[in-house]
């Protein structure tokens, strides 16, 4: 009997913890739905520079004609659409999946989560585009997969601990690609596709699927 | 055994109280509000399980006004921090003992 109680303390208290300290809405489906648009995203870009390569690509454009070229800004273009999407598909699915929780979407955990994931993130974006301004072109990919993957693991302290796994995963992917200048495309396809996929697929199984029920 | 028992600190011999001590052990503060939300307590219930760990110095109670509101923020305090990891120690020991017992 007291033996009982004790333990309903102590899942009592490991629940109280992560409850107050970790946002635990985060959807795992959205990773799934960003992992696919990162490849339809990619797909596309394929096709954009392809076509370009085709018709009138420069392989000896100084760093400002990149910049001001028709293909830079298509593929700008391509890669904000994924992104409002991914973080759109994102909110709203987190939004649904608190709400079934009966849990808060904006309290101190997921403002601490949005804070910490979007601090080392903005500054990888910074310097990336530093990156551009000086033309070096092809470290760009390789960097803000390296970045992306320092702001979830320092993100996931604020929400789940699995976001971690995923972390590395693209910090290492980050740093391979810098050995492998001029397919950072195929590497973001991986890390920023595939690696979603994958991630969201388990993190919807271990967490979401088993609350539905 | 009677020495394990010993550790089980009486303070915390109780959900509301088990469950602030575990919500400021690991935030740096929490206001009222975010205690009452996260307990699902009612204000009197949260008011007087504070005031109980006030009294034994486990937490400390910060009052200020935010927007001329009153705001009132609950941190742990060393020996708090010092006394609830012992009650989770001596919690982890009982249980152990009891599993070698039973078996």
């Amino acid at each position: 009997m007291e033996n009982e109680k004790y333990l309903k303390d102590i899942s009592e208290i490991k629940n109280m913890m992560n409850r107050s300290s970790r946002f635990i809405s985060l959807s795992g489906l959205s990773g799934v739905f960003a992992g696919c648009y990162a490849i339809l995203g990619a797909i596309a870009a394929r096709f954009i520079i392809s076509d370009s390569i085709d018709h009138n690509y420069d392989y000896d454009a100084t760093a400002s004609e990149y910049i001001n070229s028709e293909l830079v800004q298509e593929l700008f273009l391509i890669a904000i659409a994924v992104l409002v999407l991914a973080i759109g598909t994102a909110i709203f699915l987190t939004t649904r999946k608190a709400k079934k929780n009966e849990l808060k979407i904006w309290d101190s955990t997921s403002k601490r989560l949005v804070i910490n994931f979007f601090a080392p993130l903005a500054a990888g974006g910074l310097f990336c585009l530093v990156l551009l301004q000086y033309g070096i072109i092809g470290l760009i990919a390789p960097c803000l997969l390296i970045f992306y993957g320092l702001a979830l693991i320092h993100a996931s302290k604020y929400t789940f601990a699995d976001l971690k796994g995923l972390g590395y995963s693209n910090l290492i992917l980050g740093l391979l690609a810098t050995q492998f200048i001029g397919f950072g495309l195929y590497f973001w396809a991986v890390g920023f596709g595939l690696f979603h996929i994958i991630y969201g697929i388990w993190m919807h199984n271990k967490y979401d699927r088993k609350n539905a029920e | 055994m009677k020495n394990i028992i010993s550790n089980i600190n009486k303070a915390f011999d109780h959900r509301i109280r088990l469950g602030i001590m575990s919500v400021l052990m690991v935030n740096d503060h929490a206001d009222f509000k975010t205690l009452k939300e996260l307990l699902g307590a009612t204000d009197g219930n949260i008011a007087s399980h504070t005031k109980a760990l006030e009294k034994q110095k486990y937490i400390i109670v910060e009052k200020s006004f935010i927007d001329r509101k009153p705001n009132t923020r609950y941190i742990a305090s060393d020996k708090g921090r010092k006394a609830f990891q012992e009650h989770l120690d001596a919690l982890e020991k009982l249980l152990n003992s009891k599993n070698e017992l039973n078996n």
